[in-house]
């Protein structure tokens, strides 16, 4: 993040400045600390989890959750298999889709685009919610399939479609102006001119896309039944929510045939691991994106 | 030219079609998305009337009139979910909004690049993660068998508190969760105010002599208040409206909880896919929906006439 102001700004070493600096330093401390607690659990034995319950640095340290995941967790295999082909094809569509639209209605040459632009945007301040929502699912037969987790709420928001657009807008329109005046048709206009020059944009909502495909359970909770297609983090929530409910039915019985803790918290982690790796383009195209959608978001 | 501009006063819909065939074909896939998914949900809104029957359909459902709002507003749940929803949702708005301006302003004093850097990717992680995610991290945290925060209560000789089975508790666990989760991401926009505000009125405050403090409560506060009367509008905007995700994958149907948590959205989940009550569910979700939209034109309307440019629509 760019800081060019350097209005109020202390001296270095003052004591109110150290203050500043502790004071948003135990706030980003506050805000990972609960990961790595996360972290060091699924580092754990089980045995010692037992008898000392969770700590933040293990006390008898192990490998063996990971081992499990790895050799011999198909189930677990399957949903990341799941997570990660929705969330590469889905954000390939949703981007396609999106940049696509974006472009159609930032063309000044269209004329109805304003109009086009608020058939989009009426959706967006009425809709019925969750109930009418399942019905069109359930009659477009996206239940318990594939597509379920790909189409629905996901492939297209029109949020991003007008932060696409708002930002074409801005490219002058000389460009392609001269581009037909050398004989280029609309579509190498809008392929070879436009698209290529709102690379920032289009890499922002594509990540915006990347983080809800990866994330989502909500499509799988509402639409999916079958195993074999849950998402890694439907797999999650349903891991903590049958051992909650058995705890429930039963409190005080240690439940024998449920995942360990620290595979629990290790299934955790590596789910996790996909945002871990792409943290810093995540973070630099979310706070651009932020900061171009303004206010407005 | 002329003829060309004549013309185009002439031309309707389908010639500007035929003149932009790509751009229209490229709208057409988003086009067709919201006709279905936006469009095409607005008549099953009827069947918050009917006793709807999945396989007789919209228009082989029996009519019961008003009976579905009946059910909800006579039983005790309508007066609980609602004022869940709006009271989480207002101490969310405050203290979120507290929390993340706070955080502008702390950043906006650090001078060393690299420990803005670090500190600033710590703050914005948590937002990235899935509400899943974070119910495992909230019950490493709590759960009363290992739970972090017990463990530590156990070594210090007390007994470990059952928090998963205290309702009372949880208002207060939402709202530290929700603002852990958020308040990174959107102090960005508060920074982006602050980074765009004018060098020469500090400069000018320094030369009367103005201390830091002043500084920020004279200047930069001021010219933050827009913003945040905006974000804060808008979001009120949206307070008849739960956070699903948070509440159910943090709270689940622990039933104990429910009482303190359940909001109009995770109540018209259960409705609709454990009840199996289509439009019983339906009909709260037109009263969310109806009683919503009033909320957000109504805040985008006063944004509109207070705070010029500051609107959404």
């Amino acid at each position: 993040m760019k800081n060019i102001s350097g209005g109020t700004k202390g001296k270095k070493g003052t004591v109110s400045y150290v203050l500043v600096c502790l004071a948003v330093g135990l706030f980003a401390v506050f805000c990972v600390l609960p990961v790595l607690l996360v972290l060091a659990i699924s580092f754990t034995s089980d045995a010692s989890i037992k008898q000392y319950g969770y700590q933040l640095i293990p006390k008898e340290f192990s490998l063996e959750a990971y081992r499990l995941i790895f050799a011999s967790n198909f189930a677990l295999m399957k949903s990341y298999l799941v997570s990660g082909s929705v969330t590469v094809l889905g954000t390939l569509l949703a981007t396609a889709i999106t940049a696509m639209a974006g472009y159609a209605i930032s063309n000044p040459d269209v004329k109805y685009r304003n109009g086009v632009a608020f058939y989009f945007f009426i959706p967006m301040v009425f809709n019925a919610g969750m109930v009418p929502w399942y019905l069109v699912c359930k009659q477009l037969n996206l239940v318990d399939n594939y597509f379920s987790l790909l189409i629905p709420s996901l492939v297209f928001s029109p949020f991003n479609m007008f932060l696409c657009r708002n930002f074409m807008a801005e490219i002058p329109r000389s460009l392609g102006e001269s581009a037909k005046l050398d004989g280029a048709n609309e579509f190498t206009v809008a392929f070879r001119i436009y698209f290529p020059l709102s690379k920032p944009v289009i890499a922002t909502v594509a990540l915006f896309y990347g983080v809800a495909y990866w994330n989502d359970w909500f499509n799988a909770i509402m639409l999916v039944n079958n195993s074999d297609l849950f998402p890694l983090q439907y797999m999650l929530y349903k891991i903590q929510s049958e051992i909650a409910a058995l705890q429930r039915l039963s409190p005080g019985v240690p439940v024998k045939s449920l995942p360990g803790e620290s595979l629990k918290m290790a299934t955790a982690i590596v789910t996790i691991g996909p945002i871990v790796l792409f943290y810093p383009f995540l973070q630099k195209y979310f706070v651009k994106g932020l900061i171009i959608g303004g206010v407005k978001g | 030219m002329k003829q060309k501009t004549q013309k185009q006063k002439k031309s309707g819909l389908l010639r500007d079609i035929r003149r932009n065939k790509l751009s229209y074909l490229l709208m057409l896939p988003a086009g067709i998305y919201t006709l279905l998914f936006g469009y095409c949900t607005l008549p099953y809104i009827v069947i918050a009337f009917q006793n709807y029957n999945y396989t007789k359909g919209i228009f082989g459902s029996e009519f019961v009139g008003l009976k579905n709002f009946e059910f909800f507003f006579r039983s005790n749940r309508a007066a609980l979910v609602t004022f869940n929803t709006v009271y989480l949702n207002f101490f969310f708005i405050v203290v979120g909004t507290l929390a993340s301006v706070l955080l502008a302003l702390l950043l906006n004093e650090i001078r060393g690049k690299r420990y803005l850097k670090v500190t600033q990717s710590m703050l914005l992680f948590p937002n990235f993660l899935s509400w899943i995610i974070v119910n495992y991290i909230v019950f490493a945290m709590l759960s009363t068998e290992y739970g972090w925060i017990n463990q530590i209560i156990k070594s210090l000789g007390h007994t470990p508190v059952s928090l998963y089975s205290s309702a009372d508790a949880w208002p207060l666990i939402l709202v530290v969760v929700k603002t852990w989760k958020s308040a990174g991401i959107n102090s960005v926009i508060y920074m982006a105010t602050i980074v765009g505000i004018d060098e020469s009125y500090y400069e000018a405050a320094k030369i009367d002599g103005a201390t830091k403090l002043q500084q920020i409560r004279y200047i930069t506060m001021p010219l933050l208040a827009l913003t945040i009367c905006i974000l804060t509008l808008l979001a009120i905007g949206k307070i008849f409206y739960g956070d699903f995700q948070m509440i159910y994958s943090l709270v689940g149907d622990n039933g104990i909880l429910l009482q303190r948590t359940d909001v109009i959205d995770t109540f018209v989940y259960r409705a609709l896919r454990q009840t199996g009550d289509p439009s019983g569910a339906m009909a709260v979700g037109l009263y969310q929906a109806a009683v919503g939209f009033v909320l957000v034109f109504g805040s985008n309307f006063i944004a509109k006439k207070y705070f010029p440019g500051g609107a959404i629509f």
